[in-house]
């Protein structure tokens, strides 16, 4: 079977950009400080938020460092990122360098200051969720280092993969079977089997829906070493970590989208301009569907869930306005646990305090929806009775005609 | 005239005495369900909705109790997992979870026991199961679909609701609507339900409601091509959502170069199956 855990693990890299947070992600240095936790070998060093501090672990670590931007994306290395320093002095200088550099629009707040490895081999050895599989499977490949998305496409021979029954976990003869397949000489399997199975402790453990070691090396002392480590968190159980949901970084988000968090909305900022304001997730996706099949383009994706009342309507309302691009608003709410009168009060209410010559359409349907609408027509809104035609009125009115 | 729930499901409710719990089952014993108790540990012993349903502390006494032989789950997401266990351990052979938000870890756990143990799960993260004019075990609103011979099975909630509502505007009746809910790991998939509308003989024809995400639809295509006798029409949901977003379905994210919605509608047409542009559309691919 095809599983689609490989395509998630390689897609970290490649989409890892600006506010595509599917899960929360750690970062490397605070991947790594797990790792160590669970007996995997990582190199010396620390996180420096300055180049002082910089400095200062580098002269710990006997001068010769290597500097690494902490930043929540792929392609740190190419842009700049990652730099070896040979005395305390220059990590110092390079740490200034990186610490004043935004990498693909994210700042470095922090760099992380490793002790230089002498690399003999790269492997990658990496735990994620097979959907298609419903289960974990771990991936390893004796090409690692290189953006291993690449190998799986090129070379997929190269990549060996097993899955674990999560009620039985990661059995010893499964790593044995990966270390034989990517033909790791015998002296390592020891180290290689409890990084292995200390991987599996760390995703287990943590809720990850994502640990990888990219490169896990070979030194030239023949140490196996984990050198970059990534850590993505399910955000439906970070109720039982909170000490990894305060390691959220928020520079990944928007504003917005982390002020819609703040009151159980999912909104997600587009490139159109044209507000909606759905209940549901797979309704809301339509209405971002029939708007463009109208000839729309959405601004925005915006999901105030089941029961939503007067409040968090107010709150969805402001969300979607903060965004200067919007010409017309749509709403659409299917009323089944949400009720229409309720939608209603919160659209007047919020219009209340917003005050906005943006022109709206509304469409309700299902639990008390007649109410709603004799409440909207009481405001002289617009409003439809079907979705095909609340796009269109609101595609309208996004281009500036008048419609009634 | 339907799949898995009918006139002779006997309903019990796991978390009856929450809020959602109890307005829920309100709404299925307005519809006509025959809920038989509800469990909410620590409440053993009461008598709720106006005296008409028995609570009990466990599963299992309830299912000794009363027969229970469907139950649906209302119970908050840190504690749903260990609600279908205990659904699971007693003896109920199909469970419908409506929770949202249930970590994927425990849901891998959950659905490699329950397959151990034969048990089918609806959901979670779904709106349950409606089989109009006899049963509605979930929150789908039962007064927006009529009786009939459409199969509907969907990942979306008020998406569902949609296609519901459409149909009956255009006079048209639904065998069964199966929610099948929005989470990467669920009970039941598109395949498990196309095989039992196949099979039912008061079920003519399909509307299979699909989103981005995982290729599910894509394999639901190759089971229609193969096997599927009966015609089936389609509406497949996030063709403008842009690649790596969750549009909060946790199953709802475009993933790599797979799980487009343009790859879906391609593999559906492929095995002909109508694949209507916007909802409304799907009754009139139906006629």
């Amino acid at each position: 079977m095809h599983g689609d855990g490989i395509i998630f693990v390689l897609s970290y890299n490649s989409r890892s950009d600006k506010g595509e947070q599917t899960c929360m992600k750690l970062h490397e240095y605070q991947s790594k400080q797990i790792f160590a936790r669970y007996g995997i070998p990582i190199p010396k060093g620390r996180v420096a938020a300055t180049a002082a501090e910089a400095k200062q672990i580098a002269e710990e670590l006997g001068g010769r460092a290597v500097i690494k931007a902490q930043v929540l994306v792929g392609g740190r290395g190419k842009a700049g990122g990652i730099r070896l320093a040979k005395s305390p002095e220059e990590a110092e200088d390079l740490a200034t360098q990186i610490l004043a550099m935004d990498i693909k629009g994210l700042p470095v707040r922090k760099v992380l200051v490793d002790e230089a490895a002498n690399i003999e081999k790269e492997l990658y050895l990496g735990i994620t969720n097979d959907r298609a599989a419903r289960r974990p499977v771990l991936i390893a490949s004796a090409s690692g280092g290189v953006d291993i998305e690449e190998v799986a496409r090129k070379n997929p021979e190269q990549i060996h993969r097993v899955h674990i029954d999560p009620l039985l976990g990661l059995r010893d003869y499964q790593w044995r079977d990966v270390a034989v397949g990517m033909d790791l000489s015998k002296e390592h399997w020891r180290t290689f089997g409890a990084i292995a199975q200390g991987l599996w402790r760390v995703y287990i453990d943590h809720d990850a829906t994502l640990a990888e070691i990219n490169p896990l090396v070979i030194t030239n002392r023949n140490q196996l070493l984990a050198l970059d480590g990534k850590m993505t968190i399910d955000d439906n159980a970070l109720f039982r970590h909170p000490d990894l949901a305060e390691m959220r970084d928020l520079d990944v988000e928007a504003p917005s989208e982390i002020e819609a968090r703040k009151y159980g909305l999912t909104y997600i900022k587009l490139d159109g301009n044209i507000g909606c304001m759905v209940n549901g997730a797979g309704l809301a996706m339509t209405t971002m569907d029939v708007i463009k099949l109208f000839g729309g383009e959405p601004a925005n994706f915006l999901d105030i869930g089941g029961g939503a009342g007067a409040e968090k309507v107010a709150a969805a309302l402001r969300i979607i306005l903060s965004d200067p691009n919007v010409k017309a608003v749509l709403f659409n709410v299917f009323g089944g646990i949400t009720r229409g009168d309720e939608v209603a009060r919160g659209i007047l209410s919020a219009l209340d305090e917003v005050k906005t010559d943006i022109p709206m359409v509304v469409r309700l349907a299902g639990t008390h929806a007649e109410e709603g609408r004799h409440l909207l027509a009481a405001a002289d809104m617009v409003t439809a009775e079907t979705l095909a035609d609340a796009a269109q009125k609101v595609v309208a009115l996004a281009k500036g005609e008048k419609v009634r | 005239m339907s799949i898995l729930i009918d006139k002779n499901t006997r309903l019990l409710v796991q978390g009856i005495t929450g809020s959602e719990g109890s307005f829920h089952t309100r709404q299925m014993l307005e519809y006509g369900t025959n809920i038989v108790a509800g469990v909410t540990p620590g409440k053993g012993g009461d008598w709720v909705l106006d005296g008409k349903i028995p609570v009990f502390d466990s599963v299992k006494m309830a299912v000794e109790a009363t027969g229970a032989n469907t139950s649906v789950i209302f119970v908050p997401a840190r504690f749903a997992p260990d609600a279908i266990f205990e659904a699971a351990d007693a003896g109920i052979p199909l469970i419908v979870c409506i929770t949202e938000g249930i970590p994927v870890q425990d849901m891998m756990r959950v659905r490699i026991y329950l397959d151990q143990k034969n048990v089918r799960l609806i959901g979670p993260n779904c709106p349950g199961l409606l089989t109009p004019g006899e049963s509605n075990v979930g929150i789908i609103p039962g007064d927006i679909s009529m009786p009939g011979s459409i199969g509907v099975v969907s990942r979306s909630g008020t998406l569902t609701y949609e296609v519901l509502a459409a149909l009956k505007q255009h006079g048209m009746g639904v065998s069964t609507c199966v929610g099948i809910g929005g989470d990467p790991i669920n009970g039941t998939n598109f395949l498990d339900c196309l095989k039992m509308f196949e099979e039912d003989p008061y079920t003519e024809k399909v509307v299979l409601i699909g989103e981005i995400g995982g290729t599910d639809e894509e394999r639901a295509a190759e089971y229609i091509a193969d096997h599927m006798t009966k015609p089936v029409a389609s509406f497949i949901a996030g063709q403008t959502a842009p690649p790596g977003k969750r549009m909060g379905h946790a199953g709802a994210i475009v993933e790599g170069g797979s799980g487009l919605a343009e790859d879906k509608i391609r593999a559906l047409q492929e095995a002909n199956v109508r694949v209507a542009r916007h909802p409304e559309e799907i009754p009139e691919l139906l006629v």
